[in-house]
């Protein structure tokens, strides 16, 4: 048994209030708020699984849409034949396999190769999916059930709340102080007999299943599921941009990037319909200049300079 | 300075008042969303947006949508869906709860129209389709009343191609070598599972048959294969980047065949102006009845308003669909979404595509299913019960 600090305790409280406030939204927001939110709840489990990965290692994983991609297929092929929620399982268990086989071969592959081989990995399995298409004969397929905006979100949240969960029990396991020595230094974390790739795998199994289960989660609510839609690439970037804006530090920390992200989104998309691809660039490049560490960075500077008793 | 700068103002001012009293009538807010982005804006770009410039135009410049009297200019609000479908489904959303939209436009694609169907049936906005081809419109239509199909569905495209080569197979023209390809992608793998057995049925040798992946730059491999078994014609189910390339191959290979089809994009302008004469006789996907006045007069103003020409497949349908929903609510006076819905679903619309009409399952049966570049138009050959189809004739070399 862990022990727990008086910090503790106030993070878990301000933990659960803020949970009780999410579960509460869909009653006290309107119908676009809703679906907002469910695109912000589903960032928010992208982003926050991808950051449990890449922020103590810092691999750049590109991979989101491919795992994405399997959960929403999983779902669609399995929808008549069991019960939604096994398949939600079955799609994170998938998830899991398969970003431990892909990490067993790539994760001894260091930087910029594994960015390339993620970014391969979502075309490579939208093109394996494509030939079984092929062979079978089989175009989109139409998912039949179908669930209230509310019931998506919330469902999004409770899975949400997991990843928190898991992300803080790791924070203090011996996995996560490993890979905070591997994340500094790889070659220090080897002498030091940690078996390096072995702990990497075991976390890159947790963005992948996670995606995989937000894409089964998610398959009902687009209603068709075809490889066009399953694996759009635009997906894994913006989970990779979300979570750089937020800052990978600490546990809450892409969640401080999807939602400012989210809304700047939605104001630009409403507001400029023609130019939304242009407008995302320019604040890409604003974002990069000016918040380089996301808002975590920038928060904890200005506490370490109210903290130094010269806060200008 | 300050007194041109005066007299600027007040200028803009009276030009203002005067805008005022022209648009004093009320208006109608109508929202439009479709990809302006992503994997599908190709073919938004030239099937959909300019037909929603277009009919804005040409309600707006004969004084608005006439309800009961009452002068309704429409007003498009527009959204870039980024062919994303949680995209199209918060835009839908958007323009039910926040906009207040009268109506919206159907998305464009069909995974795009099914994402964003249970937004329109929640606020009960009648959903015209013009894009979205299915063959399990009776299971859409029964979980959604409201959403009707106009373009029809992939058994009847694959059966069109077939019926063609067969008249002329009956005729003596061509033998009963057919080299048949598609894309290994969604559309392009249903169309060909379909044409397969029919083929066969009627009693062609399908002597090459393969796919290739969405994206292959290199086509060659493909048309070498069809050529090197020898066939009387050469049919692909294929998608817009594959469809020029294909044609470009046959060009270069001088593929010998009284037949030559490509499906996605054929009918598109951009066909006939990327291959010249080489377009000639060529077969694809759609159609239209090309010699029909008003499709010719809508032809004409389409490429005067927007400065682009239409398609000869889904931009007629398109604006057809957009026609449907104006003639329901000058025909019940009502801008009510349920009184029009009550009306679409009851009723059958002279469009510019010609008759549409509904079957049980909300579904446009009479659609175009092949067409045929010739002399610079492409002309609807075979459909499923329109009037106006030309006779096809047999592909001539590529000069």
């Amino acid at each position: 048994m862990m022990r727990m600090k008086s910090t503790d305790y106030k993070a878990l409280s301000v933990s659960i209030v803020l949970l009780l406030i999410a579960i509460c939204l869909p009653w006290i927001v309107g119908d676009f708020a809703l679906t907002l939110a469910v695109n912000m709840a589903m960032f928010t489990v992208l982003a926050t699984s991808w950051a449990l990965f890449s922020g103590p290692t810092h691999y750049i994983s590109l991979a989101t849409a491919a795992f994405f991609g399997l959960g929403a297929y999983t779902m669609g092929l399995g929808v008549d034949h069991l019960p939604f929620w096994l398949l939600v399982i079955l799609a994170g268990l998938f998830g899991a396999i398969m970003a431990g086989i892909i990490g067993l071969a790539t994760l001894r592959l260091s930087g910029v190769y594994f960015v390339i081989f993620t970014l391969g990995l979502a075309e490579m399995t939208r093109q394996i999916i494509t030939y079984i298409q092929n062979a079978t004969g089989q175009k989109g397929i139409l998912i039949s059930i179908w669930f209230e905006e509310s019931t998506f979100y919330w469902m999004l949240v409770a899975l949400a709340a997991l990843i928190f969960l898991v992300g803080w029990l790791i924070g203090r396991s011996r996995l996560g102080f490993a890979l905070r020595i591997i994340g500094d230094d790889e070659e220090v974390a080897r002498h030091s007999g940690i078996n390096t790739a072995l702990s990497k795998v075991l976390l890159f199994m947790i963005p992948g299943s996670v995606a995989a289960m937000s894409g089964a989660i998610i398959a009902p609510r687009y209603g068709y599921i075809e490889p066009l839609i399953a694996f759009t690439p635009m997906l894994s970037f913006q989970v990779v941009i979300m979570a750089l804006l937020g800052g990978t530090g600490r546990l809450w920390g892409p969640l401080a990037g999807v939602i400012p992200f989210s809304i700047l989104w939605e104001l630009i998309s409403a507001s400029f319909p023609n130019q939304t691809t242009l407008l995302l660039g320019l604040s890409f490049l604003i974002i990069v200049y000016l918040l380089p560490q996301g808002f975590v960075g920038l928060l904890l500077k200005i506490r370490a300079k109210i903290g130094d008793g010269r806060g200008y | 300075m300050k007194k041109r700068m005066f007299l600027k103002l007040s200028a803009s001012a009276a030009l203002a008042l005067s805008i005022g009293a022209v648009q004093a009538a009320e208006t109608l807010k109508i929202g439009a969303v479709a990809p302006k982005t992503g994997g599908l804006a190709g073919g938004a770009v030239v099937s959909f947006w300019p037909n929603v410039k277009l009919w804005a135009h040409d309600v707006n410049t004969r004084g608005g949508l006439d309800v009961g009297g009452t002068k309704y200019m429409v007003e498009i609000i527009e959204y870039d869906d980024q062919t994303n479908p949680g995209e199209t489904i918060k835009a839908v959303q958007r323009l039910a709860t926040q906009d207040k939209a009268d109506f919206i436009l159907a998305p464009y694609s069909t995974g795009l129209n099914i994402a964003a169907a249970p937004v329109y049936a929640r606020y009960g906005y009648p959903m015209i389709t013009h894009t979205a081809i299915s063959d399990q419109v009776e299971e859409l239509s029964n979980k959604f009343p409201n959403m009707y199909f106009t373009l029809g569905g992939a058994s009847g495209l694959a059966e069109g191609v077939v019926d063609v080569l067969s008249a002329m197979k009956a005729n003596g023209d061509i033998g009963n070598r057919v080299a048949m390809v598609n894309v290994a992608d969604a559309f392009g793998i249903e169309l060909a599972e379909r044409a397969e057995p029919s083929m066969k049925a009627a009693g062609f040798d399908i002597v090459y048959k393969t796919s290739y992946p969405l994206g292959t730059q290199d086509l060659s491999p493909v048309v070498k294969g069809a050529k090197d078994a020898n066939p009387d014609a050469f049919v692909a189910f294929s998608y817009p980047p594959d469809t020029f390339g294909l044609t470009k191959q046959a060009v270069v290979e001088s593929l010998n065949v009284k037949a030559f089809y490509t499906a996605v994009a054929t009918a598109f302008p951009a066909y006939a102006g990327a291959n010249g004469a080489a377009a000639n006789n060529v077969l694809g996907a759609g159609g239209v009845n090309a010699d029909d006045p008003d499709f010719q007069a809508y032809m004409k103003r389409h490429e005067e308003v927007t400065g682009e020409k239409p398609d000869f497949w889904a931009s007629g349908m398109v604006y057809a669909s957009f026609q449907i929903l104006e003639q329901a609510i000058e025909a019940t006076d009502s801008i009510d979404r349920k009184v029009v819905s009550e009306y679409i679903a009851n009723n059958d619309f002279d469009t510019l595509m010609g008759k549409i009409s509904w079957d049980e399952n909300n579904n446009n049966s009479a659609y175009w299913t092949v067409g045929q570049w010739q002399d610079g138009v492409f002309k609807g050959v075979a459909s499923t019960g329109r009037e106006g189809a030309v006779a096809p004739r047999l592909k001539q070399g590529w000069e």
